[in-house]
């Protein structure tokens, strides 16, 4: 199924006989793999508004991903979210889509201050399980207006509704970045270094660490500048005659291939393993992989957003040869820690036994439960993709 | 505006009620004296009061946890009030309804510079949550004007923004995990220390709920480094057009300054009045205010007065000390008193997109002279977000309901052009009738189906946000008499 209008979109939920595979550009092969008729969102496409005096664009569920970046690149604005493009990551193929963004949540380094894309949503129209068109928010940068379910369709992974159409907060591209750069830390001072920087009242807008095993041999610690070019100077001399001494200063294209790499989760591609994708508070970070350690647990980490969003690649095989990619001893340690822990990457013999999303206490797991048969009665939108 | 009848039988719970409550509460925290109860008769919207039937100020989730058990179980009820400075009569009760108080909560639970976050029950202000870690160089950054006095738990309701949100987001995007009490009594977790809550983003749908969702008794708030430094520039133009062209070209410029403030002919003149802070007399002033260090304001303001000087402002006035940016910004911080020195009036928030902002302006000077009703405007330009202050005479019969009508007007207006009926006060009752114009049936639907699963009784505000003939039925259930 392929609608090529929001109406059409409509009509094929209600007609609906059978569970749906809800598919933007098929990019974002994640969670739990579902059985189902294909619909995808591709035919709904283009931009209806774009006012970069207001800061805000207008577009349809399907619009590549790329067009929009191109339209905004245009205007010297960008998406401050930094959505990252996970091809190389799970070895998909498609074309990235403005809703598969939105349904999947997708934020980047910059998330660590300027937010993930679902603070940069500002409306949503989507398609609920009956067929039903709704809207919610608008285009206007504050809007208290009701509920705000805008967050709640984002990073729902198309299992309460299909968006047809989001509005968003776009922002200017800065004059010039700077990324500091150390190598040879251990993760703990590594990530000690980049909350000593994220506690300084300059404006840090990504703050990384990658292990010897990602960085290609040796480690390697990053901090980004964002901003007006006096200013970016000002802050990293500030930085490094600070809390980062010894960091080198990489400017301009340079700074940037960095921040792509970590975005698409580069260091990853091609290579075997399943990947795990961790939230923990950041000081936790190395914490987090020192246990792993301990365990015996083989692990290769990125360490991004100050410490605490930990991507890691571990065998398969996981723990002990149990098969679970170590789900058991690193969700004992996410419990332990406070957080949570997504199978990222895995077979999908993998994804269907080892819980992709966090197992969520039972009171959280019936309002998202109920949440999802208030908009999908029948079950029929991705279901069983979040678990 | 109406608020639905109290129901004779829930009336009727009360002694029962009272005695249940005060089995597991403190002495002193159940309060059911008429006199005693007239403080909780109206929040900031203070044209609507009711007395509710009884008050009770927890000082534990565990309390707040026990309330709400009992509250469910006799199908009574539950209206939360955080400072009770709502502009919208979120905090309103009806008479059957039972206020709870978050105010004896306000201990700072966890602070954690480290990680820049700090935990802290909800019945803290906001202010203080700031002067919790002023000293060690952070600051929480939502900053609603009635800051000084507001609760953390009412900025969590109502998604609370302020004048810097341009630069720093609204409470939702500073919001990392709460505490939240069901009206059943559970208590769940929601988020932490760490982003992004995992499974569906509860967090975000509970922000701005209303208290319609659940109570929050503590919330992990995000923390930011104090900027070096922040100095406002004041500019003076003799047309509304030509100073919303300068913030939209502003903003095309790729400058992001942290707050841009608009004010009108009427609100200039009545703050001069009022506080007299030099301010020039003439059409629209801007208050554009940058962050960093010398330097960096320096290079920042350059850029923005030249934007400036191609639109041909009568003034412009960069704060050459603190002195001098305490002025600048002394008329528009004291632009409600001083409108409420001159007469009533009733605040609206609105938001529209930054390019209607001249058609708005002169459609609501087009309004003022059909109503008969002055109208002066302040508000934060960057984001769109509106502040109308209508003046009326609260002792002239009739003047409160044209007031109204106003409002409801320019509410509708603000919708037209593409935006929303509220920006950051919230519906509360104030805005509940209108929300069919923004929202068809469907899209309201979707709204309840939410409170349909966090409080299927719906017990918890059950009159605010939704248009009393929509919720009805919802509401008329009475699980206790069933």
């Amino acid at each position: 199924m392929r609608p090529t209008s929001e109406a059409e979109l409509a009509e094929m939920i209600a007609g609906a006989d059978g569970p749906l595979r809800i598919c933007g550009g098929g990019t974002r092969a994640v969670g739990c793999p579902v059985a189902g008729d294909i619909l995808e969102t591709g035919g709904l496409s283009g931009i209806s508004l774009y006012e970069p005096g207001a800061l805000t664009m207008v577009a349809e569920a399907g619009t590549p991903l790329a067009d929009v970046e191109a339209a905004l690149a245009a205007e010297g604005q960008r998406l401050a979210f930094e959505p990252g493009d996970w091809r190389g990551l799970l070895g998909t193929e498609g074309v990235p889509t403005l809703g598969g963004v939105v349904a999947a949540n997708v934020s980047g380094s910059r998330r660590v201050v300027a937010g993930a894309a679902r603070d940069f949503m500002l409306g949503v129209r989507f398609v609920d399980g009956i067929g039903q068109i709704v809207k919610n928010g608008g285009r206007v940068m504050k809007n208290v207006t009701g509920y705000d379910l805008v967050k709640l369709l984002s990073g729902s992974w198309g299992t309460l509704g299909v968006i047809s159409e989001v509005s968003f907060k776009v922002m200017p591209v800065p004059e010039m970045e700077t990324t500091l750069v150390c190598d040879g830390l251990d993760a703990k001072s590594g990530v000690r270094s980049l909350c000593a920087a994220l506690g300084t009242p300059f404006e840090v807008t990504g703050a990384a660490h990658l292990d010897a095993g990602a960085a290609g041999g040796t480690s390697r610690t990053l901090v980004r500048i964002e901003g007006l070019a006096a200013s970016v100077s000002y802050r990293a001399e500030r930085l490094q005659s600070g809390v980062l001494a010894g960091f080198e200063a990489r400017e301009g294209a340079a700074s940037a291939a960095l921040w792509r790499e970590l975005r698409d989760v580069t260091p990853f591609a091609g290579r075997e393993g399943a990947v795990w994708r961790v939230s923990v508070k950041p000081s936790d970070g190395p914490v987090l992989t020192a246990g792993l350690a301990e365990r015996g647990v083989t692990h290769t980490a990125i360490y991004d957003w100050g410490g605490g969003l930990v991507w890691l690649l571990m065998p398969e095989a996981g723990d002990s040869g149990a098969g679970d990619a170590g789900a058991g001893a690193l969700r004992q340690q996410v419990a332990a820690l406070g957080g949570h822990a997504t199978l990222f990457r895995g077979s999908q013999d993998l994804r269907r036994t080892v819980p992709v999303f966090e197992p969520q206490p039972a009171p959280l797991a019936a309002l998202q439960a109920g949440l999802r048969a208030k908009f999908d009665p029948r079950g029929i939108l991705n279901p069983g993709l979040m678990g | 505006m109406q608020m639905p009848d109290p129901r004779p039988e829930r009336l009727a719970r009360k002694s029962a009620l009272v005695r249940q409550l005060q089995q597991c509460l403190p002495q002193g925290a159940v309060i059911s004296d008429p006199a005693e109860l007239r403080a909780y008769e109206c929040d900031a919207l203070a044209a609507y009061r009711c007395a509710p039937m009884l008050a009770v100020l927890p000082s534990s989730t565990a309390e707040v946890s026990d309330v709400l058990r009992i509250c469910h179980e006799m199908s009574v009820p539950v209206v939360p009030r955080g400072a009770g400075t709502s502009l919208a009569g979120g905090a309103l009760p009806s008479a059957d309804s039972v206020i709870l108080g978050v105010a004896r909560m306000n201990a700072v639970l966890d602070t954690d510079y480290e990680n820049r976050f700090v935990r802290v029950q909800t019945g803290r202000t906001n202010l203080s949550v700031t002067g919790a870690v002023e000293e060690n160089g952070f600051f929480y950054a939502p900053d609603p004007s009635s800051q000084l006095a507001c609760a953390i738990a009412g900025n969590i309701a109502m998604n609370s923004g302020g004048a810097h949100c341009l630069k720093y987001g609204v409470t939702t995007n500073n919001l990392l995990g709460v505490t939240l009490v069901l009206m059943d009594g559970r208590v769940v977790e929601i988020g932490g220390a760490h982003m992004d809550a995992a499974g569906l983003d509860l967090l975000g749908v509970i922000c701005g709920s209303e208290g319609q969702l659940g109570v929050v008794t503590e919330a992990t708030l995000r923390i930011l480094p104090k900027p070096e430094g922040a100095r406002p520039v004041l500019m003076a133009f003799d047309s509304n057009e030509v100073a919303g062209a300068c913030v939209s070209d502003i903003i095309r410029a790729g400058i992001l300054p942290v707050a841009i403030e608009f004010m009108d002919r009427p609100c200039i003149r009545a703050c001069e009045a009022f506080a007299h802070a030099g301010y020039p007399d003439c059409e629209a002033l801007l208050i554009v205010e940058v962050e960093g260090s010398d330097a960096e304001i320096d290079d920042q303001l350059a850029r923005i007065m030249a934007i400036a000087r191609k639109h041909d402002p009568l003034e412009l006035r960069e704060a050459q000390d603190a002195d001098e940016a305490g002025r600048i910004w002394l008329g528009r911080k004291s632009a409600f008193g001083a409108m409420g020195q001159i007469n009533d009036y009733m605040c609206l928030d609105g938001t529209i997109p930054v390019t209607a902002l001249p058609l708005v302006l002169r459609r609501i000077g087009e309004l003022s002279r059909d109503y008969g009703l002055d109208v002066a405007n302040v508000f934060h330009a960057g984001d769109g977000n509106m502040h109308p202050l209508i003046l009326f005479n609260a002792n002239k019969p009739g003047d409160l309901e044209l007031c109204e009508r106003f409002g409801a007007d320019i509410l509708k207006l603000c919708v037209e052009v593409g935006g929303c009926l509220t920006g950051e006060h919230g519906v509360g009752i104030e805005k509940r009738d209108l929300m069919g114009h923004q929202y068809a049936p469907a899209d309201l639907e979707a709204q309840m189906a939410v409170k349909d699963v966090f409080d299927p009784g719906w017990l918890l505000n059950p009159a605010k946000v939704f248009p009393l003939e929509v919720s009805e039925a919802r509401r008329a259930v009475d699980v206790a008499a069933e």
